[in-house]
């Protein structure tokens, strides 16, 4: 079986055809490549209507880490034209890294609000999403919780179910309530949630609304789009039922609004195919895109005008959002992150 | 315990030819190679952005440090448990089922770990049917009425990793057990030792090697394990190091972390050595005399049967329904076409990094036979420890030396003859590879050093005075006293592949999926459903191997 003759054989017939992957790098005439911390399943209709209209390739690379680095040691050879994130962390990364260029279009001023691009220009929003409180309908009666300092009164002690208060959302919103309020101020709060929680935090955001249906606790937090995402789910019917169990409310309606957050953009600074890339960000940008953004996913589209889905309509209908500049939330992310060891808050 | 033979060192007085520094050099080499990725995480914790070891101290350093413990101690002492037990009950018993058990209490192995713990807490969690029907037959009401171990526990973590992990220390407990000298367990027999005497003293004792590589495997997926504990919100050393690196955009402090995880190994595989350090033992000619197993009957039959079915049911047969239920209810939204292609692209992958995970696998245990010397040792030693490191963290290691290759060739090439090689190895399926050798060579040499250590080095001189070369002696006298290591290797390697994500995730081309990295963006979201074709298919291909090479393994033991 071991024969010098037969590894011989074994490593041309293995290592040939690798030869042949190597040798034969993508390039097609007209192509636009992405890394993507998105899931791909989710921006992939959206491409598909951009290469339907334009005739232009869209390649993909998901992964949800380490995309920044890959980009970073690439250096200049890089072959990716766009970076995609699903919250503003990663953006505020790359972006300090150096490794961005900044965008000169009027389609994307014109399109998206001041309050979800850069100043300048170097990352654009693309999608907006709340950060919002499920409640129960049984057990919580309207207007007994309303804002983000009311999850930190003892009065819902063990009532509290949340993800990992080192998960990326949970961490933008403890940013925002250190912008808002100071450290210190956020670390008393951030306490109080910890011991009012029902239980470790544990699962993803879904998973707390299942929790209020089941009566593990009375009050979650989750992104506003998992609602849409639940109660139209036909495939698993039980999610309609998580759905209906309870109140959406959207936060401090009275004061500075709803934490916001955005799934954005950036053009790397050596993307060798400039020209289609700001391309599929106009069109990532335009009301077609906005618009099945919102029907797919149920996110919020940034661009004003476009119609949401009338699923939201129809729930959520209008709110006020907290206008706090996302460069500042992703600029206290770090301090968040500690914030979250010190209180123990996963433990 | 072994005929008086010579020592390893004793027949270092044969070495002293060209053959053997050719050796000598091309192991260096290639143990370099492998090492980089290692050595530019080395590298990186230079260069943290700020130090965070303070933050940790003061906060959750104790937390990561204690389940981290609790974690290597649990999945260690259950995969021991279950891994030894039932290779000594297949290999030296007859018993109902023993020759399916032989290659059954394999198949676990072929379920990811984080697709093990998505099934269980699907099953077991309130929602889940053991529970409803709990909660019908008592007539409970809601979750305050009774209580339900929570399997999203260290607890649970620890379960689910010892239900996929145990067949490493099983299958190199039972190579170990295999390659016994049927004549030692006699003699112990003749001298008055009960069986379980004769286990205890004598076969355990031998397979020592063998199990302490399983073991030292199965601690190093623990450790680098971050799909199950980040499901289970168990908080370990690498739940520490993601979180260091991406939400304090600390990949320095993170790769700090993944430094010292990586010593804390090296010092418990080094302990473990010095521990068996005296112990050398050879096998003798007669080894591949038929074993004389023990006939079990009555109620020690059935036991035996019961203690090899249990790991065998919790940890294939309950997910492999759950997931061919999920994958018969979801057939028409997860049937695509491209599924062809990425089962082969996962195929081709896998067995290309397994071949040549075995080649330098045997490369550098041999290398380490002919002459043990420090440099040599070193280099192995690092080459090995790819396995300890989280795959993201070990893909940013690969990243940065084939980085550096492709823009230095790059700009070479743009120099001297004005064209632009661009990249030429990252972003390729050559870097999936690359990553996978690096990530599961201590696979194959383990069990490969581990087989020939058990050869006795009078072996070597008789083949040296006959006129071999080094080259024509491994070929004609090791190799097929190895063959069960090799193959065992070769094996536990092609099943990681297809297993492995978070490397696969970041290194891949564009457009470019694996069977893991599919089932993986849906999981990732809690939607396990819609890619149980995948996952099924994960395990299945991961199935044929298993079988094919554990009934040669068993064969090359019975033929002669």
């Amino acid at each position: 079986m071991f024969s010098l003759k037969g590894i011989k054989q074994l490593s041309a017939a293995t290592l040939l055809p690798m030869a042949a992957a190597i040798a034969l790098p993508a390039q097609a005439a007209e192509e636009v490549n992405i890394y993507s911390a998105r899931q791909a399943f989710l921006i992939k209709p959206m491409l598909k209507a951009f290469t339907e209209e334009t005739g232009i390739k869209a390649n993909v690379v998901f992964a949800k880490k380490g995309l920044i680095e890959r980009i970073e040691n690439e250096g200049q050879n890089t072959n990716a034209d766009l970076f995609l994130t699903p919250d503003i962390g990663p953006v505020y990364d790359i972006v300090n890294k150096g490794l961005t260029q900044p965008v000169k279009s009027e389609v994307l001023v014109k399109n998206i609000p001041t309050q979800y691009r850069d100043p300048n220009n170097e990352w654009f929003g693309l999608t907006t999403r709340s950060r919002i409180i499920y409640a129960s309908k049984e057990r919580v009666k309207e207007g007994e919780i309303k804002s983000y300092e009311d999850l930190a009164d003892p009065k819902w002690k063990g009532k509290i179910c949340t993800r990992s208060g080192k998960h990326t959302y949970n961490l933008s919103l403890i940013s925002s309530m250190i912008a808002t309020h100071g450290e210190a101020e956020a670390e008393k709060w951030l306490q109080g949630v910890k011991a009012n929680l029902a239980r470790k935090p544990q699962g993803n955001d879904r998973a707390q609304v299942k929790a209020v249906k089941e009566g593990v606790c009375d009050i979650a937090l989750g992104n506003s789009y998992y609602f849409g995402k639940m109660i139209t789910n036909a495939k698993k019917p039980e999610q309609i039922g998580w759905a209906q169990s309870v109140n959406l409310i959207f936060p401090n309606q009275a004061d500075r609004g709803a934490h916001m957050n955005i799934s954005g953009v950036v053009l790397t600074k050596h993307a060798k195919n400039k020209e289609n890339a700001v391309k599929l960000m106009e069109f990532l940008a335009s009301p077609l895109a906005q618009y099945m953004y919102a029907q797919e996913n149920f996110e919020f589209p940034v661009r004003p005008g476009t119609p949401k889905s009338t699923l939201i309509n129809k729930y959520m209908g209008e709110f006020k959002a907290d206008d706090l500049s996302l460069a500042t939330v992703a600029a206290n992310r770090s301090k968040a992150s500690k914030l979250v060891d010190k209180v123990g808050f996963d433990n | 315990m072994s005929t008086p033979s010579p020592t390893v060192t004793e027949t270092q007085a044969l070495k002293t030819t060209g053959s053997h520094l050719r050796w000598l050099l091309s192991t260096l080499f290639i143990a370099t190679l492998v090492a980089l990725p290692v050595i530019s995480v080395f590298y990186l914790a230079f260069f943290p952005s700020e130090n965070i070891w303070a933050h940790l101290a003061d906060t959750v350093l104790p937390v990561y440090i204690s389940t981290t413990l609790l974690l290597l101690f649990g999945v260690g002492a259950l995969s021991i448990a279950i891994g030894v037990s039932t290779a000594w009950l297949v290999t030296m018993c007859r018993f109902p089922g023993q020759r399916i058990f032989e290659w059954a209490l394999l198949l676990p192995f072929a379920v990811p770990a984080y697709v093990i713990a998505y099934i269980y807490t699907d099953l077991l969690e309130y929602a889940g049917p053991v529970q409803r029907a709990l909660r019908q037959i008592f007539g409970w009401q809601s979750y305050q009425d009774y209580w339900f171990p929570d399997i999203r526990t260290t607890g649970g973590a620890i379960l689910m990793l010892a239900l996929v992990l145990y067949p490493y220390v099983y299958m190199l407990a039972r190579a170990s057990f295999l390659e016994h000298s049927s004549n030692i367990q006699a003699a112990s027999r003749t001298l008055g030792c009960s069986p379980l005497q004769s286990f205890l003293r004598v076969s355990l004792p031998m397979a020592r090697p063998g199990i302490a590589v399983g073991l030292s495997l199965v601690s190093m997926e623990t450790m680098n394990d971050f799909g199950t504990v980040d499901y289970f919100a168990v908080k370990s050393m690498s739940a520490g190091i993601y979180d260091t690196w991406l939400n304090m955009s600390n990949l320095g402090g993170a790769a700090q972390i993944a430094s010292l995880m990586l010593v804390f190994v090296v010092m418990l595989i080094t302990l473990e050595r010095i521990g068996r350090a005296r112990q050398k033992q050879f096998s003798g000619s007669d080894r591949f005399k038929d074993l004389d197993r023990y006939q079990l009957t009555g109620w020690r039959a059935g036991f035996a049967s019961t203690v090899c079915l249990i790991p065998f049911a919790a940890g294939f047969l309950v997910p492999f329904c759950v997931l061919s239920l999920y994958a018969y209810e979801n057939f028409e939204i997860s049937w695509t076409e491209e599924f062809v292609g990425i089962a082969i692209n996962s195929f081709m992958l896998s067995v290309t990094a397994a071949l040549a995970a075995c080649m330098i696998g045997l490369l550098l245990a041999y290398s380490k036979r002919l002459s043990p010397s420090r440099g040599l040792l070193g280099a192995v030693r690092f080459a090995n420890l790819g396995y300890a490191m989280p795959g993201a963290v070990l893909a940013i290691g690969v990243i940065i030396p084939l980085a550096s290759f492709d823009n230095g060739l790059d700009s070479l090439m743009r120099e001297h003859f004005g064209i632009s090689t661009g990249l030429l190895l990252s972003g390729t399926v050559f870097a999936i590879f690359f990553a996978y050798v690096v990530r599961f060579l201590a696979v194959p040499f383990g069990s490969i050093e581990s087989s020939l250590a058990k050869i006795t080095p009078t072996m070597d001189m008789a083949s040296r005075s006959l006129g071999h070369n080094t080259l024509q002696t491994l070929f004609k006298v090791h190799l097929p006293l190895i063959r069960s290591g090799i193959l065992t290797g070769a094996l536990v390697v092609f099943v990681d592949c297809m297993k492995e994500l978070p490397a696969t995730l970041i290194l891949r081309p564009f457009n470019f999926d694996t069977l893991a990295t599919y089932v993986y963006q849906y999981a990732s979201d809690e939607m396990l459903e819609e890619s149980a074709l995948g996952a099924l298919l994960i395990v299945l291909v991961g199935l044929l191997p298993v079988i094919l090479l554990s009934r040669s393994i068993a064969a090359s033991h019975q033929k002669k």
